[in-house]
Parts: C-alpha cells; structure tokens; sequence
C-alpha cells in the first residue's frame, strides 16, 4: 500500500501572481525563502515588508501581505516610521545594492545605528539589475558592466563596499550575516538566517540584516547555471559568507 | 527498493531557466520541447523514472513553479521477539 504525500509546495504567504524576473534570477529564490519563513512563523497576517526601487519594486504583487512602496534607498527610514506606529507587526525591508548600498546608505548605516526593531533583506548582485547593469557599489574590481565597460578600475572607481562587515560595527545591530543563493545547501542556510532575522524582530533584540550573494543573468550575459558558478568562483570571495555579528541573546534562541 | 517521488511543474511558473535540471541529483529533468508555457518558455519535466522526491528541484527554484511528491511505503513493523 502507498500513499501519496506531499512534500513541498508552493508557499501561502505568495499570491498566485507569477513574478516579472528574468528566468534564473535568484531574486526569486529569496523571495520564496522570505514567504516560506513567513508561513512557518505564522505572522503572514500581521507583516508589513516595504519594497524598493530596482528589480524587487514589484515585490508588493508578490507576497500576501501588506506591502509599502519606498522611494529609492528610503526603505529603512519607511520602515523605522511603520514599525514605532505598530510595533506588534512584523516589519521587513527588500533591499538590493543599487537602493541600500548606494542611494539608501545613509537610511540603512542610521536605522541600523539607532538599533531599529526591523528585518533587512539585501540582495547583493553586484550590479543595477532594473536599469540595465550598470556598476553598483558592490561591483567586482575589473567586472564589466555597462557602465565600466573596460571592468571596474579600483584608481577611479573605488573598490566595493562590504556592507554586513561595515554594519556589523554598529552597536544597534542584533544579527547581521552573508549567506548565498546559488546551491541547494547555500539556500537552505540562507532560510535559516532569514528565519533568525525575524525571530530577532520578533523577539525585540535590535536591527537584523540579511545579506544573500544573488544572480544577475541577464546583465551578466550569461545563462542561470553559469552565472550561479559566477557566484560560487568570483563573488564568494569577494564577499566572504559567515555571522558578521550574533549577539549574545540571538545565539540562545533554539527553533 | 529506491523511494518513488513525483513533481508537477506548473506552466504558469515555470520560465525554462535550467536551474532544475542541473541540481537534480538523478539527472531526471529537461525541458519539454514540444511544449510551450503562455508566456512561451519551454517548461521543465520529468523525461523518466528516477525521481525521489527529494525537493533540491523545488528548493532551487526561483519560480517556486515546483510541488514535489513522494510516496509513502508503508514500512513493516519490525518483528519483536
């Protein structure tokens, strides 16, 4: 005698809308790590996320929750506004580098410092995936983008910012670490850490930021499968994965 | 005997990115050329036996296109005594 039983599908806190990405993009996978943590913690009823602007700006089609459009980079200052308004509600922003780590530096370096009680989702794929690629603060040194079209000169360019290291300097902070989207065992860690940044919301114990190392396949010019080997060979590197800052009350939290 | 699983790849998800078919540990996946999802990709299915039910598909899935089944073999009750 066999039964069938179902092993995984499609989370609830999604709607039925099918996302606008590109095929491969990884922005995908962290939106679904975000909507299965949502359902597990059953707090989909009572989250507010606030979108950015870059690719995730359609965010709000996508999740069943309720759902705030930021203007660019100011996703953290929205946020920090919602949640002193509501603090029961569970509170997340969806970042990537163009809107965080770029416009949106001095919203996330001071909503982090205050210690503010939200959930930051980044999503470094090292380039402006929206407008066409160009180079972002997270950009490779000598990666090409449209706009570095010889590759990123460190003399003129600068060199990328490290935002969970910069972060994790803040006293506000609770939790702050890097995880990866591009293999099955990367992923599963990463929805642990997403796991943990909320139930460091939850429980009241400072800023939690998420860094996941994502794909860009279409502005990289390459297919899903070579450019998740891109993150692997090039971007881990770069951006080490790891705890950049567990304080001491989130370590003893047991899910 | 190996476990049986199953997936069913929902067409209105599904944008043919390969992710699928390059993690799956029992190589079991491939795009259907010979059909077209509405948005005009060619979706990923199962091409023979072999699939566990093990989810990695569904896990890398950027489209969460993927439920994954598997069945249950009922297991004997170990003889005691």
């Amino acid at each position: 005698m066999t039964t069938p039983n179902l092993v995984y599908e499609r989370p609830e806190a999604f709607t039925d809308a099918p996302t606008h990405y590109c095929p491969g993009c990884t922005h995908g996978v962290a939106h679904r790590l975000v909507a299965e943590v949502l359902d597990e913690m059953k707090v989909t009823d009572r989250t507010i996320g606030v979108a950015p602007v870059g690719c995730a700006v359609f965010a709000y089609n996508y999740f069943d929750t309720d759902f705030v459009e930021a203007p660019h980079g100011r996703a953290p200052a929205m946020a920090t506004g919602i949640k002193r308004v509501l603090p029961d509600r569970v509170v997340f922003t969806y970042q990537g580098d163009g809107d965080l780590a770029s416009i949106g530096m001095g919203e996330i370096v001071h909503a982090a410092a205050r210690g503010e009680n939200l959930t930051v989702i980044f999503i470094n794929n090292a380039n402006y995936g929206m407008t066409g690629g160009q180079m972002a603060p997270t950009t490779l040194p000598g990666m090409k983008t449209t706009s570095s079209p010889n590759g990123r000169d460190v003399e003129t360019q600068g060199y990328p910012i490290k935002v969970s290291e910069m972060l994790s300097t803040l006293d506000g902070v609770g939790y702050c670490v890097r995880r990866s989207l591009h293999d099955p065992k990367n992923i599963r860690l990463a929805k642990k850490a997403i796991r943990m940044a909320f139930e460091t919301q939850v429980r009241g114990l400072g800023f939690s930021m998420v860094e996941l190392l994502s794909t860009c396949p279409t502005n990289w010019g390459m297919t899903p499968v070579n450019s998740l080997k891109f993150v692997e060979e090039h971007m881990i590197p770069a951006y080490p994965l790891g705890d950049y800052k567990v304080s001491d009350a989130i370590k003893q939290i047991k899910i | 005997m190996a476990v049986k699983g199953w997936i069913e790849v929902s067409d209105t998800y599904c944008k043919g990115c390969e992710i699928c078919i390059s993690a799956c540990p029992q190589a079991v996946i491939e795009l259907n050329m010979a059909q077209l999802t509405p948005k005009g990709y060619h979706p990923a299915h199962t091409f023979k036996d072999g699939c566990t039910g093990c989810a990695i598909c569904a896990v890398v899935c950027p489209d969460a296109a993927i439920t994954v089944y598997r069945e249950i073999t009922k297991v004997n009750t170990p003889v005691t005594a």
